[in-house]
């Protein structure tokens, strides 16, 4: 099987190691990679702060760097949900049908949760926003959490809460903002877990910045890392 | 709508207070996680509850295209009835209009049932100027009225005081409203409650005028209806001579088999009570019973404005249930206040912009009020997308441009280019990360990011780079 790739700008740019983690993930599921070099920015920034004609030229983009792939891979909710619930209001109906968040296409397409992967670590999981109501993740990415050798789960309270970062909101509205992912970070911290996972980076930026703030002991982590860690490659 | 709240600062700032007052956040997050559970349980009970809330959506959807024809049915029917029927295109006519009606009685005192629309148009304010006093019953409006504060939640007015605060207010304020607090109040939730009881019971038996809102009226019979859970609506609404009711026109539901739906959806979703306790409706005026002179204002004040616009009239729909308010991270966080309007919250900042128009600095700062979490849509018992209706403000305050947007706007296209051009953002990514060793940890401008956060790492390549090297 052949997948398309959209790494997204944010970990092309910040977070490669998430974009290198989804490449091998998936390569060791047997899943031959391509990374169409056109892409950028799917233009969720643009588009979130009101700038609608600023988003036109990255979504024509988009659709035409991703032609032609049946299965176009994110690592990223936001970006995920942005292609399939906005794409079609500038005329864009393709590529939405053809995308999948990553844990979405190793659950629904590949139909694995045992991705063989070993981190023998504690994790909470916060399920951002967008993989939750926009795209309806659901249990995916506990599902293949709980599938990971030596990994223990842990249940992170008022999961479901926003972390406050929200794009341009984390800075228009930084205090809000702040105290948001404070409250994220106490109840990440209570469980105890050594990292608090997620399946956005964007989130994770956010939420990471403040556990770095704060010398907290747990770090942030993108479900991709964790996924592509191994016994002959362990990530920690 | 009402001009106390005009020259408010944007959200941001007003928000500041808020975010650090640690007893008010203490206040509100114990508040609204205590409701917001137990509306999740009550509406949980009802296995049809996906398909209540579409036939409130497309009830009101309904009624809105079909306004001037409910609205018309609904004047004949209050009309045949014994009402006298008004029409106020905005604040000032309809302050205008009910004070020149009490006036007409000789009275100068008027009790008040909770209403969100006489909040709006600032009626007290404005019967104070004639020398009206209104006098507010239900408890926590008397809270906000005696503390001479401002509602923050549009069910729980005083959802920002706690009990030692309140007892603190009776004590102090009471008496120069009329009975005072009996001696050694204590902060018992029914010690308050009595005293109130007291205090209000004195001006119900002697009111001539009531003043009331409605939240829903039912065009085919002249019938306003209004949801309360303590008892004093139902005084207001009987006990004075002539009772004046200022409404919203987008209130109006064609029948009764559509207030059904409602009777439903409405108390699960804001008290979370199956049944709502207190349920009032009245038709006109009869001989034997209640108000002699029934007067209804229909009150346009923005929302003809709002209902031409495709993407933000759905924010009509709204029953005002709060139920958007208690889910809100941002509301939990920021307190009512902030959002400059009796109207807070997620509904708060959709419809206080399209109602005042997108011109103050309150005002244009409110769609951006939002993370666009999406738990208000969730929740939401008329489906009203409210982050689709932030997302097209926001398009407009853009699109009108301003002082704040201008560099924002700059800043977009310059990105804007370089993201059309990958190989441009290559060697952007090139630069910034062979360089990173040179960047200050906080770069200039970066300040409402780092004064709580770090910044991300720049990493050695970019993924572009990685590929390009391991890949191809
Ligand atoms: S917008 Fe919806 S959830 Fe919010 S108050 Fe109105 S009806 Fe209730």
């Amino acid at each position: 099987m052949r997948v398309a790739l959209f790494v997204t700008c944010v970990n092309d740019a910040l977070y490669p190691a998430t974009g290198i983690a989804t490449v091998r993930l998936l390569e060791r599921l047997g899943v031959v990679v391509d990374f169409p070099a056109a892409q950028t920015c799917c233009g969720q920034p643009q588009f979130n702060t009101g700038y609608r004609r600023e988003t036109v030229p990255l979504v024509r983009r988009t659709a035409r760097a991703f032609e032609g792939y049946e299965y176009v891979v994110i690592p990223s909710g936001s970006c995920a949900a942005m292609v399939r619930e906005h794409y079609p209001k500038f005329g864009e109906t393709a590529l939405p049908a053809r995308t999948y968040e990553l844990t979405e296409f190793l659950v629904d397409v590949l139909g694995v949760t045992d991705v063989g992967a070993y981190f023998p670590h504690t994790v909470t999981y916060h399920p951002s926003c967008h993989g939750l109501r926009s795209l309806g993740l659901g249990e995916r990415p506990r599902r293949l959490l709980e599938a990971v050798k030596g990994l223990e789960l842990r249940e992170l309270p008022g999961a479901e809460e926003c972390c406050g970062f929200g794009g341009t909101f984390a800075v228009k509205n930084s205090d809000v903002s702040a105290a948001m992912g404070q409250d994220k970070v106490r109840g990440a911290a209570s469980t105890g877990a050594d990292v608090l996972c997620g399946a956005d980076n964007s989130c994770l930026m956010h939420i990471g910045g403040i556990l770095r703030r704060q010398d907290a002991p747990q770090r942030a982590l993108h479900i991709a890392d964790i996924l592509a860690s191994t016994e002959e490659e362990p990530l920690l | 709508m009402s001009g106390t709240y005009l020259g408010m600062p944007s959200f941001p700032k007003a928000a500041k207070d808020a975010v650090h007052n640690v007893t008010l956040r203490a206040n509100l997050r114990h508040a609204t996680h205590t409701i917001r559970d137990k509306r999740a349980k009550a509406v949980a009970e009802l296995e049809d509850w996906a398909l209540l809330r579409e036939a409130g959506k497309q009830i009101k959807d309904h009624t809105l295209r079909h306004l001037d024809r409910y609205l018309e049915q609904l004047e004949s029917a209050v009309t045949a009835a014994g009402g006298t029927v008004h029409w106020a295109a905005d604040a000032e006519e309809a302050n205008r209009i009910v004070a020149d009606l009490v006036k007409a009685t000789g009275e100068s005192e008027v009790v008040k049932v909770k209403s969100m629309a006489t909040q709006e148009i600032g009626l007290n304010e404005a019967l104070k100027a004639e020398g009206i006093s209104a006098y507010e019953t239900d408890l926590a409006e008397l809270i906000v009225q005696l503390g001479d504060d401002r509602p923050s939640h549009i069910l729980v007015p005083a959802i920002h005081r706690n009990r030692a605060e309140i007892r603190d207010i009776f004590e102090r304020k009471m008496g120069s409203w009329g009975r005072p607090a009996p001696d050694g109040l204590s902060d018992s939730p029914a010690e308050l409650a009595e005293a109130a009881r007291l205090h209000l019971r004195e001006k119900f038996l002697r009111a001539k005028v009531g003043i009331s809102g409605a939240n829903f009226m039912v065009a085919e019979t002249g019938t306003l209806v209004v949801f309360e859970s303590e008892g004093n609506g139902r005084m207001c609404l009987t006990l004075p001579e002539t009772l004046i009711s200022v409404v919203g026109i987008e209130k109006v539901v064609p029948g009764w088999r559509d207030l059904e739906v409602f009777l439903q959806t409405l108390p699960r979703s804001s008290t979370a009570e199956r049944m709502n306790p207190y349920t009032s409706m009245w038709t006109g005026t009869a001989d034997a019973d209640g108000p002699r002179t029934f007067h209804l204002v229909l009150l346009d004040n923005g929302r003809t404005g709002t209902l031409a616009d495709e993407v933000g009239r759905q924010a009509l729909r709204c029953i005002r249930c709060s139920a958007c308010l208690n889910v809100c991270p941002v509301y939990e966080r920021a307190g009512g206040h902030a959002y400059g309007s009796v109207y807070p919250g997620p509904i708060g900042a959709i419809l206080s912009p399209q109602l005042r128009g997108i011109q103050s600095e309150i005002d244009v700062s409110l769609p951006y009020a939002s993370s666009l979490c999406g738990a208000c849509y969730e929740v939401c018992p008329v489906a009203i997308d409210i982050p689709e209706v932030l997302l097209h403000l926001r398009e407009k305050v853009v699109d009108q441009g301003g002082k704040g947007h201008r560099l924002e706007k700059t800043a977009i296209k310059a990105a804007g280019w370089i993201l059309d051009h990958p190989a441009a953002l290559a060697a952007v990514e090139k630069t910034a990360s062979g360089t990173r060793g040179l960047h200050p940890g906080r770069p200039p401008g970066a300040g409402a990011w780092t004064a709580d956060r770090e910044l991300p790492e720049l990493p050695a390549q970019s993924f572009r780079d990685w590929w390009k090297k391991n890949r191809t």
